[in-house]
Order: structure tokens, then C-alpha cells, then sequence
């Protein structure tokens, strides 16, 4: 059953990020971007990362795609308008990187994948079903706050300081007089 | 006493220093500057004779060296700054301070008048303190030092009145010339102390016989290459040029450095180290060679030229290359009583002919006319106004000729029956002999031709400056009278053999050439033959005067401006055998041209510049401008950019 | 098990994202392909903490963080933009000619 989630799922991504990327309206874009999104939080949950997929679509989908509906709309960017895609020589250099790039990122996934993890302790990689008895033990919320408070601790309040400095710069960025 | 010989070279340089300021601040000073000039020179020779007294009542034979101070003590190479008292430097030292201080007596009168007073002392002590370093030197370096040295005080000197052009080439030509020379002069001593380990005299000296081979191509080439910076420095072969033109100079300029002091240093680097000259029978047979073939040329362009300055230059030339054959042949002693007594009947004669321009000039001033007042044939019956100065002058006259008993007569001779002596060895010393005859013969005649055409026979001055001729102040003419008496008697340092109370000088610079001696075979002259050579000198002398005093009829010439021009034979002496004009097209109109054509054009503001300068700065617009190409301003590009950069590293991460 | 299907569909996403960039003008919509290349990192991130266990997803956490004030700011900064030269597209940005 799994695979066959994650294959509909999987396709169901792919189909939005192509369709994102080449519709002229900027709110289609958006939207299938959104639809991206949802896709790829059914995924998380297939991978044991409920509490991410929750999170992705908090954030994600519903936050930040909503601030880019807001821009758009404010600068009237939402007609159908001419295209501001490029001619057939910068389709046809989007194409090739593009291409070039999956390949490549293939070659490394394969290099990953085969030689394991290389010079790494004896911890990784995990047993199978591992991440899934954690889960049990500690509940998903628990098994991603147990890292989160106690090694990453420090990245976590700088963080909520770069938020902060976010709310600043873009409300300063913004204003129309300062 | 012998420690504090560097006074003697210390005492000039105050001079120079002292006369130097006074040339700035007071240069109307000219009684201080006479004081300081004439009296450093004084305590010099004083030091000079106290030091020479000292050596000879040690009677050591070894060389004393007064290191003074270290210089260069670098890895292997160790040169102090060092002075060698012995024989030959003494010889040399007290001869350079006594005609010295005698010409620096003379300079107090006949410059009184210029404007540049101050500063003619300074050069001249200058100069003095040079070539005392070059005598006194106790290594290569110290001696070049020195040379070098006498070299720009030459040139600034004989531009002495740089404001007219003709004197500052004159010194332009002579310190250039001075200059291949001292190219030789540098490739020797890198040479010797590539082959002996070591610069200071002493020690090559004595490791020069160990280490080279006798005869062998390194050490004919490293006196060749000596004799080179000799050939440049004492005016012979092929770079004697500048000694005539030095005559721009004033006289006594040219009686010091022109006749006793410098030109004489090229004699003296081959006596110092005739111990490698010994080793190198070639080269010193060349050294003989070219010094009888320069003799022989500048005698006969002596005979036809009208400027008396220009005779008495050409015959220095002429002289120089008898010492140089002295030395060529092994006869270190002699070639240094040559020089000796050279200095005194030639700087005599300069001076001499000094005083006569000086009334010359006198003259010509008070008549307001631009006559030439060096030109002989403007000259004529000086005598009647200028006896002291004519009767010193026929004093040196003869002495050159070689009239018996005179001081001339017996370092010639000796030259001459050493070469004859040497013909036992090798016939070509029998021509260098002949020749050597020939141009004693040649001296003979042109100096008497000088005396006759300048103080006898009718005046071609003119009515006008007859009565404004006169004989010079007694500060001018006391020295020539010294010099006088030593042209006359200088004789007796150093008679020949046959005579009684014999070769004195010999004896004492022996055992400056005993190391050199060494090589030699011996020379032995019988008794018979010297006083074959004796009288066939006196005969020489004789005819030679004679013959001139017959032949010649000054009576027949016109003033110089009325003058016609020579012809023939007598118009390629007079004009030196055309060897400046050869000398030109050849060497110089060449070097110009590459100089101008080929190194400036060319290569300067071709390649350097062209290439170099503008082409590097050409390129890196070039290379801007395509890199400005890339900064299109679009955030496209960069990013395409960007993800290529990414796939490469992506790449090259893998790959590794 | 889903490893590696997981990695490519990360790193098909991924390149899209880059042709994205590669391909519109739009400024805003070029942000939004950026968004869509944080979330491929994201997936592929997930993806491996069954291998390397919870830090894998306290790392999304920060990324989704992250990418939040990343897109506050650089929003502000196309508003502001805009203001300035009445268009996002980036052919009419290109006061850095040099």
C-alpha cells in the first residue's frame, strides 16, 4: 500500500512543480505551488515525519505561500498578462541545466546510497523501524523535541532572533517612509 | 713612522674638502685657498719624505701594509682598506707629492685670474688624494679605487671651463675612453681572484707563480686584459685619443695629470705586478710592442703640429710607450727611471709652455685681438722677453733628447740597451730596439723644432703685444727652476754600469721585482756594447737637434691666421693620421646608431614600452573589458552562471 | 525502503526548481521556485532520517524557519523594489551593468 501512496503522491508533486513553473499568472504559480506542498506533507507522513507534515502545512502552505497571494495581489500581478517566460534559447538552457542537474544529483544519491555513509561511527546507518519505535517510545512530537531542546537548544533561540530580525527588516524594507 | 702613511693620502682630501667649501661659500678667497691648496700638499710630501726615510732606515726588504680598516669581508673574499709601503710605492708616492706640491705652487699664479679658483684646488687636491690611493693601494680594489678616481678628476679637470663645449667633450672623451679600459681592468681582477682566491697583492703575488701555469692562456689573459686598462689610462695604442684633445684642460692640469702623474699610472700597475707579467712572456712582449709602436706614431705626429700644447702631448704619448717598452722587456727599474725623470722635464715643459700662454694671453688681451695664443706660429724669439722661462725650457729639451748627461739621457739609454739586450732572445727585440732609435731621433727633432719656432728666430706676435710680452712672477717660474735642476741632475739615481756609482735606483726597487726577476733570464750586456749604445745615443741626440736646428727656418712662417694649409705627408700628420676621424665612422657613428636606431627606437620604445608598458596595460583592458562583458546587470545571467558553477563542483566532488 | 525513490523524487523537484529560475522573470514567481528547491531539500532531509535518525527532521524545522523570514524579508524587499521601478521583472533590474 505504502509505495503506491507515495508513487501517486510522488507524481501528483511532480505534476504541480511543472505546472507551477510555466503558467503565466503568478497566482496559478502560486497555487500549484501550494498544491506541491500538500503533496509533499503526505510524503513526510509517509516517511514517519507527522509532526513535520503538520508543521509544512502550517508554515508552508499556509503562511508563507498565503504572504506570496498577499504580494501578488498587492502589486496586481495576478492577470493573465504576456509571459515573462523566457524566449526558446532560455527554455532550452533552463531544460539542459535542469537536466544536467538531475543527473548529477542521481549520481550522487547512487554514491550515497552505495557506499553508505563512509567513515561514520558505528551509529549510523539507524536499524530499520528504528525511527518508528522512537516514535512509539517518545511520541512524534517527543522524538523531534529531544534533540531539539537539548543539542540544538542554542540554534533554536538564535532562531527565534533571526525572526525577529525578519519582522524588522520587512517592516522596514516596506514602509514607504521611513 | 711608516703607520701613519695614510696621512700623506688624508691631507689631499682635506684639502679638497676645505677648498671644496670655500668654493661655495667664499670662492673670491684666494689667499685661503691658496693656503689650504698648496699647504696640504706640503704636509703631504712631509709625510711622504718621513715615511720614505723611515722604510729605507728600517732596510727591510719585505713590504709593510697598513691595514686600516675592513671593508669587505664577505665568505671568501676579505678587502681592506689597506695601504702597501715598499720600494715601488715610495718611489711613486714621493715623486707624485714633490712634483705636485711644485705644480700647485705654479697653479697659485697662472689661475690667479679665474673666477673658478677655488675650485681648480679642490680638483686638484682631489686629484692628488687619488693617486695617492692608487700608489699606495695594497690590493686590486684599493688600486682602482684610485684609478677610477684619477679618472674623473681628469675629466673634471680638463672640462675644467665646461662652458664651452669643446672642453666638456674633451673630458667626455677622455673619461669614456678611461673606461674600456677599466672593462679590462674589472674582467682581470674578477679573473685573479677567481684563479688565486684572493685580491690583496701580497698574497696573489705569491700564489700566482704556485697556481698558474708559466706561459699558459690564463694568465696572458689576465695581464692582457691588465695591459688593456694601461692602454687606456697611459695613452697608448688604440686608446691614446683623449690625451691630445685632454689639452683643454689648463696647463698645469696638464702638466700634472697629463704628463707626471696620471697617465704614468698605467706604467706603474705593470711594475706592481710584474711577477704576472714575468709569467706571461706573450703578454709582455705585447706590452713592449705596442709601446714602441706608440711611440713611434705619436713622434711622428709630434713633428707637425703647430699647437704647443698638442707637440708636448703627442710627445707624452711617445714617452709612455718608451716606459711601457721599458716594462714590456722585463726592465722594471728601468721603465720607472724613465718615469721619473719623464715627470720632471715634462711637467717642466708644460709648465714652461704654461708661462709662455699665460704671456701669450697677456699679450693678446691688451691688443683686444682673438688670436690663437697656442699656436707656434704666432710665437717666435720668445726668448728676448722670456729668458728664464726659455733657458729652463732647453734644460728639459735636452734632457728629452737625450743629451748625454742630462737625467733624460740615462733612462732612455737604459731602455734602450735593455730591449738591445733582449734580442738575444728573440730578434723581434732587435726591431723594437731600431725603432726605439728611430723615434729618439724623432724626439729629438720635434722638440728642438718647438723650442726654435717658439723662442727664436723673428716674432710673429705682432708689433702691438711685443711690448706687453713678459716673463712670468717668480711663483711660476721658481718651480719650473726646481724641475730644472732635477730634469738636469735627475740622472745619477740611476746610472748605467759602466759608469761609477752605479744604478742606485736599481738596487732599491729590487726587491720589488726580484719575485718578477724571477722568470727572467738574465741580461748581461758587455761593457763594450753599453758604450757602443752609450755613443750611438749621444750621436742621435746630436744629429737630431742639429738636424733640426739646420733644417728648419722659422724665419719662412706666417702668423697662424695667414697660414696656408698643409699638404701632403705633412697635412695626415698634421691631422694625426685621420685615426679620430677612423675612429668615428667606425666605432662611434656605429654605437650611436644601434644606440639610437635599434636600442632607443627599437628596443626602448618598441618593445618595453610598446610591448611591455602599454602592451601589459592593453591586455589587462582587454581582459576587463571582456570581464565587464560579464557583469550584464541581469540576474539571469548570474544565476545561469551560478548553477554551471554548482554543476562543476558537483562534479568534481564526485569525481574525487 | 523509500530511501531511495525519496532522494529522487528530492532531487527531480530540486531541478525543477533550478529551471524555474532558469526559465522566468518574474521576480516573485523566481522566489517561489526557490521555495519549491527548499522544500526538495527538505523531502530529501526526511528521507534520510531513517537513516541518521531524528535530527534529520530537527534540521526541516530549521529550514522551515528559516525559509518563513527569508520570505518576509525578500518579499519586502520586491515591494520596495517595485516601488522604485514600477516592474518585477528582472529585465528592467539591471542598474549593476557594468
Amino acid at each position: 500500500m505504502i509505495p503506491l501512496f507515495f508513487w501517486s503522491f510522488a507524481g501528483l508533486a511532480v505534476l504541480a512543480a511543472l505546472l507551477c513553473v510555466t503558467r503565466k499568472s503568478a497566482v496559478a504559480s502560486a497555487l500549484w505551488l501550494v498544491v506541491t506542498m500538500f503533496s509533499l506533507a503526505a510524503i513526510y507522513v509517509l516517511l514517519d515525519a507527522q509532526f513535520i507534515a503538520a508543521i509544512q502545512i502550517l508554515v508552508y502552505a499556509g503562511a508563507i505561500m498565503v504572504l506570496f497571494l498577499f504580494v501578488i495581489m498587492l502589486l496586481n500581478l495576478g492577470q493573465r498578462g504576456p509571459t515573462d517566460m523566457r524566449g526558446w534559447v532560455g527554455r532550452g538552457v533552463a531544460l539542459l541545466m535542469g537536466a544536467g542537474l538531475v543527473l548529477q544529483l542521481g549520481v550522487i544519491a547512487r554514491l550515497v546510497l552505495a557506499e553508505g555513509f563512509g567513515r561514520q561511527t558505528a551509529a549510523y546507518p539507524l536499524p530499520v523501524g528504528e525511527l518508528a519505535r522512537l516514535q512509539q517510545a517518545r511520541g512524534a512530537i517527543g522524538m523531534l523535541a529531544d534533540p531539539l531542546f537539548r543539542q540544538y537548544l542554542i540554534p533554536f533561540e538564535v532562531t527565534s532572533v533571526l525572526l525577529l530580525a525578519a519582522i524588522v527588516g520587512a517592516v522596514v524594507l516596506a514602509k514607504r517612509k521611513i | 713612522m711608516i703607520e701613519w702613511v695614510w696621512l700623506a693620502v688624508l691631507f689631499p682630501f682635506v684639502g679638497f674638502l676645505a677648498n671644496g667649501w670655500l668654493a661655495f661659500r667664499h670662492p673670491r678667497a684666494t689667499a685661503a685657498v691658496s693656503a689650504t691648496g698648496v699647504g696640504v700638499l706640503v704636509a703631504a710630501f712631509a709625510v711622504a719624505v718621513a715615511v720614505a726615510l723611515s722604510y729605507a732606515g728600517a732596510h727591510g726588504h719585505e713590504p709593510v701594509v697598513v691595514p686600516l680598516w675592513a671593508w669587505l669581508p664577505v665568505g671568501s673574499l676579505d678587502v681592506w682598506l689597506a695601504f702597501q709601503v715598499d720600494q715601488l710605492s715610495l718611489v711613486m708616492l714621493v715623486m707624485v707629492t714633490g712634483v705636485s706640491l711644485l705644480i700647485h705652487i705654479f697653479s697659485v699664479g697662472y689661475m690667479r685670474a679665474d673666477p673658478g679658483y677655488a675650485r681648480y684646488f679642490a680638483y686638484l687636491n682631489l686629484f692628488v688624494f687619488f693617486m695617492l690611493v692608487l700608489v699606495l693601494g695594497a690590493s686590486f680594489p684599493i688600486l682602482f679605487i684610485g684609478w677610477e678616481g684619477v679618472g674623473l678628476c681628469s675629466y673634471l679637470l680638463i672640462g675644467f671651463w665646461y662652458r664651452d663645449k669643446v672642453n666638456a667633450d674633451a673630458g667626455k672623451k677622455a673619461f669614456l675612453m678611461n673606461r674600456i679600459g677599466d672593462a679590462g681592468y674589472l674582467l682581470a681582477m674578477f679573473w685573479i681572484f677567481q684563479e688565486t682566491g684572493s685580491l690583496a697583492f701580497g698574497e696573489v703575488f705569491e700564489t700566482a707563480p704556485r697556481e698558474l701555469a708559466i706561459g699558459g692562456p690564463t694568465i696572458t689573459g689576465i695581464t692582457l686584459l691588465l695591459f688593456l686598462a694601461c692602454t687606456g689610462k697611459s695613452a697608448q695604442i688604440p686608446l691614446y685619443t683623449w690625451l691630445p684633445d685632454a689639452m683643454a684642460g689648463p696647463t698645469p692640469v696638464s702638466a700634472l695629470i697629463h704628463a707626471a702623474t696620471m697617465v704614468t699610472a698605467g706604467v706603474y700597475l705593470v711594475a706592481r705586478t710584474n711577477v704576472l707579467f714575468a709569467m706571461a712572456p706573450v703578454s709582455s712582449a705585447v706590452v713592449a710592442g705596442v709601446g714602441a709602436l706608440t711611440a713611434l706614431w705619436a713622434a711622428s705626429i709630434a713633428l707637425k703640429q703647430w699647437d704647443i700644447k698638442k707637440v708636448l702631448a703627442y710627445s707624452t704619448v711617445s714617452q709612455l710607450g718608451y716606459m711601457f717598452l721599458g716594462v714590456g722587456v722585463g726592465a722594471i727599474a728601468s721603465g720607472m727611471f724613465h718615469l721619473l725623470t719623464h715627470a720632471f722635464f715634462k711637467a717642466l715643459l708644460f709648465l714652461g709652455s704654461g708661462s709662455v700662454i699665460h704671456a701669450m694671453h697677456h699679450a693678446y688681451h691688451h691688443s683686444h685681438r682673438h688670436e690663437d695664443a697656442q699656436d707656434m706660429r704666432n710665437m717666435g724669439g720668445l726668448r728676448r722677453w722670456m729668458p728664464w722661462t726659455a733657458g729652463v725650457m732647453w734644460v728639459a729639451t735636452f734632457a728629452i733628447a737625450g743629451v748625454p748627461g742630462f737625467s733624460g739621457f740615462f733612462s732612455k739609454d737604459e731602455i734602450l740597451a735593455m730591449t738591445f739586450a733582449k734580442g738575444h732572445e728573440h730578434a723581434l727585440f732587435y726591431v723594437l730596439w731600431a725603432v726605439g732609435v728611430v723615434v729618439a731621433l724623432m724626439t729629438a727633432f720635434y722638440m728642438t723644432r718647438m723650442m726654435l719656432y717658439t723662442f727664436h728666430g723673428p716674432n710673429r706676435t705682432g708689433d702691438q703685444e711685443q711690448g706687453h710680452l713678459h716673463e712670468a712672477p717668480w711663483v711660476m717660474t721658481g718651480p719650473l727652476v726646481v724641475l730644472a735642476v732635477l730634469a738636469a741632475v735627475g740622472g745619477v739615481l740611476n746610472l748605467p754600469h759602466v759608469l761609477p756609482g752605479a744604478a742606485w735606483l736599481h738596487h732599491w726597487l729590487e726587491p720589488a721585482t726580484a719575485a718578477g726577476d724571477f722568470f727572467k733570464p738574465e741580461v748581461h750586456l758587455g761593457a763594450g756594447t753599453e758604450w757602443l749604445l752609450l755613443g750611438l745615443a749621444t750621436a742621435i741626440a746630436a744629429v737630431g737637434i742639429l738636424g733640426a736646428w739646420r733644417l728648419l727656418h722659422p724665419e719662412t712662417l706666417r702668423p697662424a691666421a695667414e697660414a696656408g694649409a698643409e699638404t701632403g705627408l705633412a697635412r695626415i700628420l698634421y691631422r694625426k693620421w685621420y685615426v679620430d676621424e677612423i675612429y668615428d665612422a667606425v666605432v662611434v657613428r656605429p654605437l650611436v646608431w644601434v644606440s639610437e636606431k635599434f636600442l632607443w627606437k627599437g628596443v626602448d620604445a618598441g618593445v618595453i614600452d610598446g610591448a611591455g608598458v602599454n602592451g601589459s596595460a592593453r591586455v589587462a583592458r582587454g581582459i576587463g573589458a571582456i570581464g565587464s562583458w560579464l557583469q550584464t546587470g541581469q540576474v539571469g545571467t548570474y544565476v545561469f552562471f551560478f548553477v554551471v558553477g554548482v554543476l562543476l563542483i558537483l562534479r568534481a566532488v564526485t569525481r574525487a | 525502503m523509500l530511501l531511495g525513490p525519496a532522494l529522487g523524487l528530492s532531487a527531480v523537484l530540486f531541478a525543477i526548481g533550478v529551471g524555474g529560475v532558469l526559465l522566468r522573470r518574474n521576480a516573485i514567481v523566481i522566489f517561489m521556485c526557490v521555495e519549491l528547491m527548499l522544500n526538495a531539500v527538505n523531502l530529501s532531509f526526511i528521507a534520510l532520517a531513517q537513516q541518521i535518525g531524528p535530527e534529520g527532521q530537527v534540521i526541516v524545522f530549521f529550514v522551515m524557519a528559516v525559509a518563513a523570514a527569508e520570505a518576509a524579508v525578500g518579499l519586502a524587499v520586491i515591494l520596495a523594489v517595485y516601488r522604485h521601478q514600477e516592474s518585477v521583472n528582472l529585465q528592467d533590474l539591471n542598474l549593476l551593468r557594468g
